[in-house]
């Protein structure tokens, strides 16, 4: 195969053949990330368009679900997520400055963060669950008054959308937060080969810019969700 | 062989709608051939003569780019301005209108008239007289749309609305589904009859053989059970009836709506989305499921019928209601 | 600048077809230019499966009685066709085939910015094209390419789920084209290669590049919550437990009115370049052009609701999208009035390329003033939902978009293929396309305003007769797209040698030898002059 690929003096080996430099790499990686958070922000938004569309046509309905909503595990969750954007901002910089040990102990606190979000995200689920506000599976769907919630089953119907709702945006999050473990992991083993350096990181820069993103999504679930309608309980 | 190439006119719009087109077809035409004529004089008077000619660049020209900007602009919006008129006449039927009630099923039109005539894919109606045709669905989305008449409107589950027209020319035109609706979509057709005025009160004198639209639902109301809390003149534990079509109903929000036909029909299928003020909710059970929408349609003629008679104790907030018409009364409880 | 050398037959010179040979080096390559010829071999076979479905259409409605399958049948056919056409043939044709192929070399890059996510974008368009036709054969899907709701949620029996799931999987495709596009102009460009200097083509790339990323998101997650509605019975689109089916269409269409200008923009950014070369003049208003580009983008988000007037919206709702809907006509008038400018003055050949450019320019022309008539609301109430709105978009789509596509194809095969297909066939396979496609939409446009629903299995016996001229029309058409099917294979093997620039065009791709080396160029060029500046050297012919 005829390569007509210039040499350079300096070719390091992270260099892939269609970029001049590492400038013009990391440029193209950033931007590249920036623009698929874009997608994200429109698929999300999608969602969270026609969620308001629905808050908007039921606000009764809407104030009767927000009283399922246990803020105490949002709160817990938004916690979490807020402490794993610091490491993550850390491991970025760890790995700006060359720091092997710090980036790999930054990622891994990273992960243990975002896989306890997803198990406090298991207890929640499971708490509807057995209180039976899984819309999904009709055999978990039951909007009948009870002694702490009476006066509510009027609302069942529009509860279903609303709860639909709770499980899609919060369902999608998770998602997007378990691939985000995936791609810690990977960005781990790739540190501990010693793949990084201050002049290579890209990598770690645009997972953190992933991770950063899907926190912010979660910023917003999480007022949405639980806090609106739900300020008294908090309280 | 002899075949159509244009519609019938048979409504009073029918005629505007067809001016509009035809400008709007002469406009597409003229700037059309405006573009093939310039094209093809160019290409043949800038053919090329010789394999090295280069000929000189031309950059551009700001006029040039403006004045073919902003003059296709303003015809365009005199195209848009044309049909908003008709648009806005489209949507506001002549407060006389007579009420003809269309259901849309798959896959087959089912046509109620206030005096109790009912018909399948055939609509009957008088020249002259503005009609409104009041829509609703009883499972997916279809398309009323006489071509005729140039007008159309789709027909959305869960919800009523209206289109109008008033037939000019007697005869038979056709009716067609225009939203895709399953297997049969294109066999929900049908045929709109135009009748001069005096031939269709024969037609309608023939009469429905289940009473008007509002007796078959006063038998529904009694069927159903309606009756044993929506005492008629009695105030119950359900709000009182008599009189309540058209007026503004205060709600236990504190907010305020008047009871028009999509009132009444949510009132029935989802009770506790509107409870009235001073009343409970969860009392009222739903019935959807148990009423189809024609059945609603008839329940609703039968409230609509529903005026207050001096021997009848006024309910506070009702008021007298108007004849055939919606206007709310301003009562407020 | 290359001079005018006599190239050796092009299977001797190292390209990028002859660099490694087996299927490995095909289904794993990262060369743009591989992974471009990957997406014509796909998209030329959805072409040819949604033409099939085209040709039982019109097969159909030579009579008026639903006479040749049964109703449930033809509904899967023309959802299907629109499925396959729209999804898995329009929306990636220029992009991912010439865009693919042509964006990085006419900016003087060695690939596009993603090399890995391009080949990705081709497996996932794969993946969701297996979707599609695991549809098609478990036995189809029948609620329109709208998948409008209740019909898709609650009441179609059929395969809506894996259908909207292979739309959901293509647009994932989509995105990552339109993503890679937006880097690589960003970041890629030679030096010298300004914003201001880039080929009209790498500008209406660019913009589509922004809707692809703005716009299919939406239609994603609108896809994904009919699938979960269907699956779990839940209402979100249900009016019975108080959904609300119109929402459906608003966000359904948030995405695939913008979808049109995917389809389109790339299509008339092909024209610029093909009546720049066989005028052999810059191009007038090239500011213009390019802003118009990014003008039908942005624009194109706005106005969705012109699919819905008469839904029961506000006719204040009406009002707005109508007004825009005038305002987005704007920019794609300037594009032909700039190209016909173009000409004035120039020096005109008429090689098949060129003759698809006329065709296009006259088509546009056409299915954009009928654009108007459904935009404005008084005419689009008695038009929607009817022929009129078919013949409307087959003319844009087809009398566009697959022209352009043509036109294209043919301007750049010899770059693509290093060979020459016979210029006679091509002219005479371009004017069949031009009569076979004016034959069988243009009596649509009648037959809608007669009052001709859409997608009716069987019709009024008054719209036969031109019924039966379309069908006639669709005849020539397809023979009209076969014929070059056969002599571009042809040229493969027989045709002779093309030469670096065959048209004795301008821009980087005609620079470079045909076919282009692995790498696009041996030293990264360095960009002085604007582009098609023809006039500032005298291009030797080759070839």
């Amino acid at each position: 195969m005829a390569d007509t690929h210039v040499a350079t003096s300096e070719h390091p080996p992270e260099l892939r053949h269609h970029f001049d430099d590492m400038y013009q790499q990391f440029d193209s990686a950033t931007l590249g990330m920036w623009v698929f958070l874009l997608t994200e922000i429109m698929f999300f938004g999608g969602m969270f368009g026609a969620y308001t569309v629905y808050r908007s046509m039921y606000p009764d309905a809407f104030a009767s679900t927000s009283l399922h909503m246990n803020p105490a595990f949002g709160a817990a969750n938004t916690a979490v997520l807020i402490v794993s954007s610091l490491t993550m901002a850390l491991a970025v910089r760890s790995a700006r400055i060359g720091s092997q040990k710090a980036l790999q102990m930054f990622l891994v606190l990273t992960m243990i963060f975002g896989i306890a979000f997803l198990v406090i995200k298991g207890f929640e689920y499971h708490e509807h669950w057995v209180d039976n506000k899984v819309p999904l599976f009709s055999q978990h769907w039951d909007y009948s008054n009870d002694a702490e919630h009476p006066h509510q089953a009027q609302y069942a119907r529009q509860a279903q959308i609303l709860f639909c709702f709770y499980f899609f945006m919060t369902g999608f999050h998770a998602v997007h937060m378990l691939v985000g473990v995936g791609i810690m992991t990977t960005i781990l083993l790739m540190a501990r080969k010693g793949k990084f350096s201050a002049q290579y990181f890209t990598p770690v820069e645009i997972s953190g810019l992933y991770w950063h993103f899907v926190d912010i999504v979660w910023i917003f679930l999480f007022p949405l969700l639980y806090l609106i309608g739900n300020a008294r309980k908090l309280i | 062989m002899d075949f159509p190439l244009w519609p019938e006119a048979a409504s009073s719009v029918a005629a505007d709608v067809d001016h509009l087109y035809i400008y709007l077809t002469l406009v597409s035409a003229v700037m059309t051939l405006l573009i093939f004529a310039t094209i093809a004089v160019f290409a043949i008077k800038y053919r090329r003569r010789s394999p090295d000619e280069v000929p000189a660049p031309i950059h551009g020209s700001l006029k040039l780019e403006i004045t073919w900007s902003i003059i296709p602009f303003l015809v365009m919006l005199t195209f848009f301005w044309w049909g908003a008129k008709i648009f806005f006449l489209n949507a506001t039927p002549p407060p006389d209108s007579m009420d003809i009630y269309a259901v849309g099923k798959q896959w087959m039109w089912k046509i109620q008239y206030p005096g109790g005539q009912r018909e399948i894919n055939e609509l009957h109606v008088p020249v002259g007289r503005p009609v409104k045709v009041t829509v609703a669905s009883e499972d997916v989305i279809h398309s009323f749309f006489i071509p005729a008449f140039r007008v159309k409107h789709d027909v959305v589950p869960g919800r009523y609305d209206v289109l109008w027209f008033t037939a000019t020319k007697p005869g038979r035109y056709h009716l067609f589904c225009a939203e895709y609706c399953g297997t049969e979509h294109s066999g929900m057709v049908g045929w709109v009859t135009v009748m001069p005025p005096a031939d269709y009160e024969n037609w309608l004198a023939g009469g429905g053989t289940g009473g008007t639209m509002a007796q078959q639902g006063e038998r529904l109301f009694e069927q159903l059970g309606c009756s044993t809390c929506h005492q008629l003149d009695k105030q119950g534990r359900c709000p009182i009836l008599r009189g309540v079509y058209g007026s503004q109903v205060k709600l236990a929000d504190g907010k305020t709506v008047t009871a028009d036909d999509a009132y009444i029909r949510e009132s029935i299928l989802n009770p506790n989305a509107k409870v009235v003020a001073g009343y409970r909710s969860d009392v009222m059970p739903t019935f959807q499921g148990q009423v189809t929408e024609e059945q609603i349609l008839q329940l609703i003629a039968y409230v609509k019928s529903l005026a207050i008679t001096s021997t009848a104790e006024a309910p506070a907030g009702a008021q007298p209601a108007a004849a055939a018409s919606t206007q709310p009364n301003g009562g407020k409880q | 600048m290359s001079t005018a050398l006599e190239q050796p037959r092009a299977q001797e010179t190292p390209n990028y077809l002859n660099a490694e040979y087996g299927w490995k080096s095909w289904l794993f390559t990262t060369d743009h230019k591989r992974i471009a010829v990957l997406y014509l071999i796909s998209i030329s076979v959805m072409f040819m499966l949604g033409g099939i479905f085209a040709m039982l259409i019109r097969l159909e409605l030579l009579t008026p009685q639903g006479d040749l399958v049964n109703s449930d049948t033809y509904n899967k056919i023309f959802t299907m066709h629109g499925v396959v056409m729209i999804f898995f043939f329009l929306i990636p044709s220029i992009p991912a085939t010439l865009g693919n192929f042509l964006l990085p070399i006419m900016i003087g890059a060695k690939d596009l910015a993603f090399p890995r996510i391009n080949l990705l974008s081709w497996y996932i368009y794969i993946v969701g094209g297996l979707f599609a036709l695991g549809a098609v054969v478990m036995g189809g899907v029948d609620t329109g390419w709208t998948f409008y709701t209740p019909f898709s949620t609650t009441y179609s029996n059929t395969f809506v789920i894996t259908a909207a799931s292979g739309a959901f999987v293509a647009g994932f495709s989509s995105i990552l084209t339109g993503l890679n596009f937006i880097v690589t102009v960003h970041k890629m460009r030679a030096p010298g290669m300004t914003w201001g200097r880039l080929p009209l083509f790498v500008w209406a790339n660019y913009a589509t590049g922004l809707i692809q990323v703005l716009g299919t998101p939406v239609v994603a997650i609108t896809l994904a919550l009919v699938g979960l509605e269907r699956a779990f019975h839940i209402g979100i689109f249900d009016p019975a437990i108080g959904g609300d089916p119109i929402l459906f269409q608003h966000m359904f269409w948030f995405y695939s009115h913008p979808a049109v200008y995917i389809m389109i923009l790339p299509g008339m950014g092909v024209i610029s370049e093909l009546v720049t070369c066989f005028s052999r003049k810059g191009v007038f208003g090239y500011p213009f052009i390019a802003g118009s580009s990014l003008g039908i983008a942005i624009i194109g988000f706005l106005v969705w609701g012109h699919h819905m007037f008469v839904t029961g919206m506000s006719t204040y709702a009406g009002l707005y999208f109508s007004l825009l809907t005038m305002l987005v006509a704007v920019p794609s008038a300037i594009k032909v009035f700039n190209w016909t400018a173009t000409m004035f003055r120039g020096s005109i050949s008429y090689e098949t390329p060129m003759l698809y450019a006329f065709g296009f320019i006259g088509l546009f022309t056409i299915g954009g003033l009928t654009g108007l008539f459904l935009g404005t609301l008084g005419t689009d109430v008695h038009l929607t939902d009817t022929y009129f709105v078919v013949a409307h978009f087959h003319y844009v789509m087809v009398g566009g978009m697959v022209v352009a596509y043509m036109g294209g194809l043919h301007f750049w095969w010899p770059k693509i293929t290093g060979k020459m297909y016979p210029d006679g066939w091509g002219k005479f396979s371009a004017l069949l396309v031009f009569a076979g496609f004016n034959l069988t939409f243009f009596p649509q446009f009648i037959t809608g305003y007669l009052g001709q629903p859409r997608r009716y299995h069987a019709y009024a016996p008054e719209f036969q007769v031109l019924n039966v001229m379309s069908t006639a029309g669709a005849s020539v058409l397809a023979l009209g797209f076969a014929i070059p099917v056969i002599y571009l294979l042809w040229s493969l093997k027989s045709g002779p040698p093309a030469g670096n620039n065959p048209w004795g065009a301008k821009g980087l791709e005609w620079e470079i030898q045909s076919p282009p080396t692995t790498f696009n160029f041996d030293q990264t060029p360095i960009v002085t002059e604007e582009a098609y500046a023809y006039a500032k050297h005298q291009e030797e012919h080759v070839g």
